[in-house]
This record gives C-alpha cells, structure tokens and sequence, in this order.
C-alpha cells in the first residue's frame, strides 16, 4: 500500500469519525420522527421515509425563515463585503494616519463577545432612550421602534451583524491590497489615469481572487445567522427574524424534535452547497483564471 | 513512564487507595439539587439548617438559568447526568413524567404525613398525573394584575374594580386622560398566559377528545380571543415586544401604562428598583372576573419539587425535598426569594398576612386552573403567543389565526393520537 496512505490515515479516522459518522447518523435521524417521546422510549420512533423534508415545504414557518436568511444573506453579505473593502481602501489610503490604532478599533469587533455587544446594541435601539432615537428625533425623523417593529428589525439586525463582522474581512482585503504590486499604479499614473480609474482598472481586478474568496465564506457564515437573533430579538418580532438555523435550534433543543431539525439541517446543506456551485458556475467566485485580473 | 520499577508502581496504587478511602470516609456523595435562576442562588442559604439536622447528608445546590433551563434538563436526561432532585417549571411536569424521568411521591407524601389540603388545590393539582403525585409544590406563582392606584383615583376610581366591564371603563379613563400617547393596559406579546387566561375564564377546553386535538375554533376560546385582540384595537393596550420590557419598571413609573398582567416576582422587583415613596402608588388586585362577585380565574404557575427516577440516593434527596416544603422553611424561603409558599399555612406569617398586595394572591391562588398537563403543551403555547401576536399586528385576521392555531396543534399531537391509540389497540 502506498506509504501516503499511513501518513493521512489519522486525519482521515478522525474525519471520519467526528464528521461522517455523525452526518450519517443525522441523515438516518431525519428520516424518522425522533422526538421526546422517543427519547423516553425507542420503542415510540417511527421511520416516516421524507415525511420530515415534506412537512417543511408546506411548513409556513420554514418558508419564514427561508424567507428571513434570503433578506440577510442577499443585503447582509454584499453589504458587509463593501464595508470590508471601504475600511480596507481606508487603512491603505496615504492621507489616513494612526493605521494601526484604526485598523485595531475596526478588529476590536470581531474579537468582542456577541452576547456582551448585543446587551449595547440593545440599549442603542431602545425606541424612547436610546441613541439612535435621540438622533432619529434630533434629525426630525419619525420614531422607530427598531427591535420591536417587523420591519425594521431584519435591517437592525443586519447592521449590527456587519458592524460586528467587517473586521475580519477587513483584515484579509488589507493582506490582499498590499499583494498588489505598486509599479502597476505607477503605469496608470503614467497613462493619466485618475484615482478613480486606478481603483476601477487597477485595485479591482487584482482584488479579484480575495473578493471571490471573501464573498464566498460571507455568504456561507451569512447562511448560517443565528447567534444576533438568538441573542437580540429570540426570532421576534414575530417571526421577523427567525433564521433558518434559529428554527432549527428551536425544533431541536427546545421542542426535541430531532427529526424534524436534522431535516432542516440538510435542506440548508443543500442549499448552501446549491447557492455555492451556482456562484462558481456564473463565473463570480473563485474561479478566477487571472485573465481578468490582467491590467 | 514505562520504567518504573513494580515497587513504584505498588506504592503509587497504594497510595491512590488510601487517598480513596479517605474520600469515603468524609460521607457519602453529596445529594445534587439543581434549581433555576433566582430560586438557585437564595436556596443555599437553607443548605446550612438541613446539614445541622441531618448529620451525614449534604447537599450541593447547582444554579441553572432559566433561559437555558429546559434544554440543559432534557439533555442531562439523555445524557444520563440528571441531578438526585430538582425544582421544575410546573409546565414542564407532564414532559418529564412522560419521559419517565421523575419518582412517583404519592406514597412518600403520605408517609411523610405532608397534608395534601394544605397546598393550594390549583397548585397541587398542577403535579398531579394521571392520579399520581410526581413533584412537591415548591412555591406558588399565577397572574394577576399590577395597577397604579393613585392613576386610578384621578380617573375617578378610588377603589379597584373587580369585573371586566368595570375594569375596562376605568382604563379607558385613564386612557382618555393621558394625553402623550400613553396606554392604559400592558399585555406582553410574547406571552401566551394573558389569552389563555381569558380564555379559561369563558370555561373553554383549550384542547378536545382527551387532548386529542386543538380546540381554538370553539365558541368560548373564540370570544376570549376577540376580548384579547379588542384591548389592543381600543388601544388600551400597546403593540410592544419583548425588548421594551426590559423598562417595564420605569415605565410603570412614568405612568406610560396603568396596569399590566405579571406574577409575584414584580412584588420584590418593583420595591427594589422603585424609589420608595412609590410604594403607595401602586397596589395588585385579582384576576378581573365577568361579575363583581368573585374575582377571575387565573392560570397555575410555580414550581415544585420533584425526585429523579434514576437517582442511586433517593431516601437522601426526598429527606430535602420534604425539608424544603415544610411550612417554616417555605416561610424561609418566602423572605429569601419573595416567592409565594404554596402552603396556606405558611401564610399564616406576619410578613406575608399584613402585605396588602401578597393579599390579592392569597385570593388569587385560591381560583386557579391548570393549562392542559400533556407535554405538548409548551409548543402549543408557543404559538398561541406567536398567533395572537400576528394578530394584533394585523398580519393575520382573528378567523385566520384560530384556524392557524387548530391545524398547527393538531399536528403537534399527531403523535400523541398515535401513541394513544396504540396503547388502546393492545389493551
């Protein structure tokens, strides 16, 4: 047998182990209608074939929260990508000092706990005594309700979302930014090209590769909204912020029924996946084969 | 390692078997007691009292948070790491019964010589499954409400009303007298309690055919629900989430709203964070029934005290559990939590007998009724919350939201119907 084999087998156990074995076991889980009942007795399980996946389709639930990811993920991601890239544009930028101290408060986020943020961000979003209020009414604007109201409470979670995650993406355009060799600007500049045709001609498309790359993991971390939620509006008002991993936690850990949740699981696994072969399909992700990036 | 001679290896073992007999001579394991938030951390103070009295047992309380509290029970039961007691939610009774988690205490009541009577009967009743007893009532917990009496008065109502009709009046004058938009009625809407309360009132069976089936379409939960949605269309009663009750307290201060539905926890939570002089100004009065006569019926809250099935030490742990409901040591925790005794005779303290707002619940408690003892229950409530609150945002009509609710809780009982008619066929 080749020696390599020996090498990856450990990994290749451990995978296995921790990762197909349990996918299998959910998988095998969310063809039955394991729930409470079950858990007292096994004997009180039933194998109801696709039942659970059928079940979600006529569930107006699921199709709330499908609807709900579908609002953060199109808006959220595509915003908090350009904001990675503004802050990134910002800390390359020669008219900027205290680069470090900035680029530190805009990371500072990303490191923070959630659960302690959200306890702020509550207070900012208070519809009499927060900030944001105060401005709103400062400014002459109509009072919000921000958490409290369906309408306005996706958006409020979405900000809070980029505000806490445009860090780390940050980081990555800044590494990306200084991958970029300096002569190719010192030949637009030559050619007469304005800043703005240097970012278009120049920062673009040699960012092409990272932007592919950071779009890509936004969209799949973006997917997966759960914690903000969870922490700030527990899927209300209403359920105008159940996502769909939130429905999943509820039908999981909160009513047991294990069933129904892994069924969930693997239809967000399918759409991810789906969502992720169409982007590299249309040519908008990582497969960049550089003739683009040629300026 | 590995070259150690086998002398070494003997002193080592040896060692480690003294260090173990040691350990067994301290006593035996202590007997592990979980309970929730509050009641967790306060219930320690009653630890010392119990050890004195029984030398050789201790016990080690363990705090949970409440928020958490339902999903870390249900995963310590399948993961086999269930404490030897512990408090639950009443509501969460009838689930831990069907997962066959908690010890029966019917026959160790009575040889405890505990007095059934002298529990509060919706109390009591609220642990009771199929006619047998699986927990000790802890503390007693219903709803009623919470009013500014000084708003009242300017209103013109010197004395609190006692029905609906008459209570709806005096919020509307109080409405009518606020001027910046304040409301008069606060009724949470993530909270399922306030329709179903209304709705025990009209003597509705929430569920059908021996909890079957929803019953929400029917003639009594109908009317409730209208009543419920009409405090909102009258705007006595303002459309807010669960974020702005964060400031229940100074809002019930400024006046923004006159009176709200809540439980006995506001009783301490209101003196501790409002200045004192405003201890005059509000006051709690019963449930508001559809006369004058006798006040409304509430819903049966609290918790109890309950045995796990499992637990290799339940002499031990029943010894606390039994400690715990006696009068004096509710008495005791009473003054520790301001939680309310769910023994009639431990009312009998001072403390409790001349606070004229504990007073309301001593009446309250005595007109209690349980919601629906199946485990399904939570779920379903869930969604009455999650309907009445569409409702009330216009997204769905009263009719739709009915309708809703029937068909999405006769689904969560398919398997109960399943399991039913399963044990019918092999009887």
């Amino acid at each position: 047998m080749n020696p390599a084999f020996w090498f990856v087998a450990p990994a290749l156990a451990a995978i296995g182990l921790f990762f197909f074995v349990p996918v299998a076991a959910s998988l095998g889980l969310s063809l039955t209608d394991f729930d409470i009942y079950s858990v007292a007795d096994l004997a009180n399980l039933r194998f109801v074939g696709l039942a659970n996946y059928g079940r979600l389709l006529e569930d107006a639930a699921f199709w709330t929260a499908l609807r709900n990811t579908a609002y953060f993920v199109v808006v959220g991601a595509p915003l908090s990508v350009a904001t990675s890239l503004a802050a990134a544009l910002l800390l390359g930028s020669r008219l900027v000092r205290w680069k470090a101290l900035l680029r530190t408060i805009y990371f500072l986020p990303v490191v923070t706990t959630l659960v302690a943020v959200a306890v702020v961000w509550r207070f900012l979003y208070h519809p009499r005594v927060g900030p944001l209020a105060r401005l709103f009414e400062a400014l002459g604007l109509p009072a919000v309700d921000w958490l409290g109201d369906p309408a306005f409470a996706m958006p409020a979670i979405i900000l809070l979302a980029v505000w806490k995650g445009f860090g780390f993406n940050m980081v990555i355009f800044v590494a990306g930014l200084q991958a970029i060799p300096e002569r190719l600007y010192e030949a637009a500049r030559l050619d007469g090209a304005s800043a703005a045709q240097q970012f278009r001609h120049v920062t673009l498309p040699m960012l092409a590769p990272t932007t592919s790359f950071v779009l890509l993991m936004t969209l799949i971390g973006h997917f997966q909204l759960f914690a903000e939620p969870y922490v700030m509006t527990q899927g209300g008002p209403g359920d105008a912020t159940r996502s769909i991993v939130l429905l999943m936690y509820e039908q999981g850990f909160r009513w047991w029924s294990l069933g129904q949740a892994a069924a969930i699981a693997f239809v967000l696994f399918g759409i991810i996946l789906a969502v992720s072969l169409a982007a590299r399909a249309a040519g908008l992700l990582g497969g960049g084969d550089g003739a683009e990036a040629r300026p | 390692m590995g070259r150690g001679s086998p002398l070494s290896w003997l002193a080592l073992s040896g060692a480690l078997l003294l260090g173990a007999c040691r350990g067994e001579a301290e006593g035996p394991a202590p007997i592990e007691f979980w309970a929730m938030g509050r009641e967790g951390e306060v219930v320690r103070a009653l630890v010392p009292a119990f050890e004195a009295r029984n030398p050789g047992l201790r016990v080690r309380v363990q705090q949970v948070p409440w928020s958490a509290a339902h999903e870390k029970l249900l995963t310590a039961y399948v993961g086999e790491a269930m404490p030897d007691a512990l408090q639950l939610g009443n509501t969460w009774i009838p689930e831990f019964v069907a997962l066959g988690a908690l010890e029966p205490l019917g026959a160790r009541i009575d040889a405890e010589k505990i007095p059934r009577e002298d529990f509060f009967e919706g109390v009591l009743d609220a642990a009771e499954i199929g006619g047998e007893t699986f927990a000790l009532p802890w503390y007693a917990d219903t709803r009623l409400l919470f009013y500014r009496a000084d708003l009242l008065a300017e209103a013109g109502f010197a004395e609190a009303p006692r029905s609906w009709p008459a209570w709806r009046a005096a919020l509307a004058a109080v409405k009518a007298r606020s001027a910046g938009g304040g409301h008069a009625l606060l009724l949470p809407l993530t909270e399922w309690e306030p329709p179903v309360i209304l709705a025990l009132q009209q003597g509705a069976d929430l569920l059908r055919d021996g909890d079957r089936y929803g019953n929400f379409a029917s003639p009594g939960f109908r009317a409730a629900w209208d009543d419920y949605l009409s405090f909102f269309r009258e705007g006595l009663a303002p459309a807010e989430g669960a974020s702005q009750l964060a400031n229940l307290h100074q809002d019930f201060a400024a006046g923004w709203f006159a009176a709200f539905v809540s439980g006995p926890w506001q009783l301490g939570e209101l003196r501790r964070r409002l200045p004192a002089e405003f201890e005059a100004r509000w006051a709690t009065a019963p449930m508001p029934g559809g006369s004058e006569a006798e006040p409304g019926l509430s819903l049966a809250g609290g918790a109890s005290l309950a045995l796990v099935a499992r637990s290799p030490r339940k002499e031990a742990a029943w010894r606390w559990l039994a400690f715990l409901a006696e009068p004096e040591q509710q008495v005791a925790f009473h003054r520790l939590s301001g939680d309310l005794p769910a023994r009639r005779s431990a009312w009998r303290d001072p403390a409790l007998r001349e606070d004229p707002k504990a007073a309301a619940f001593f009446v309250q408690l005595q007109h209690l009724r349980s919601a629906p003892k199946i485990p399904e229950w939570e779920r379903i409530a869930s969604r009455i919350a999650r309907h009445a609150e569409a409702a009330v945002r216009g997204e769905e009509s009263s009719e739709e939201a009915l309708a809703a609710l029937d068909r999405e809780a006769d689904r969560m009982l398919e398997k109960r119907r399943w399991l039913l008619a399963r044990s019918e066929g092999r009887r």
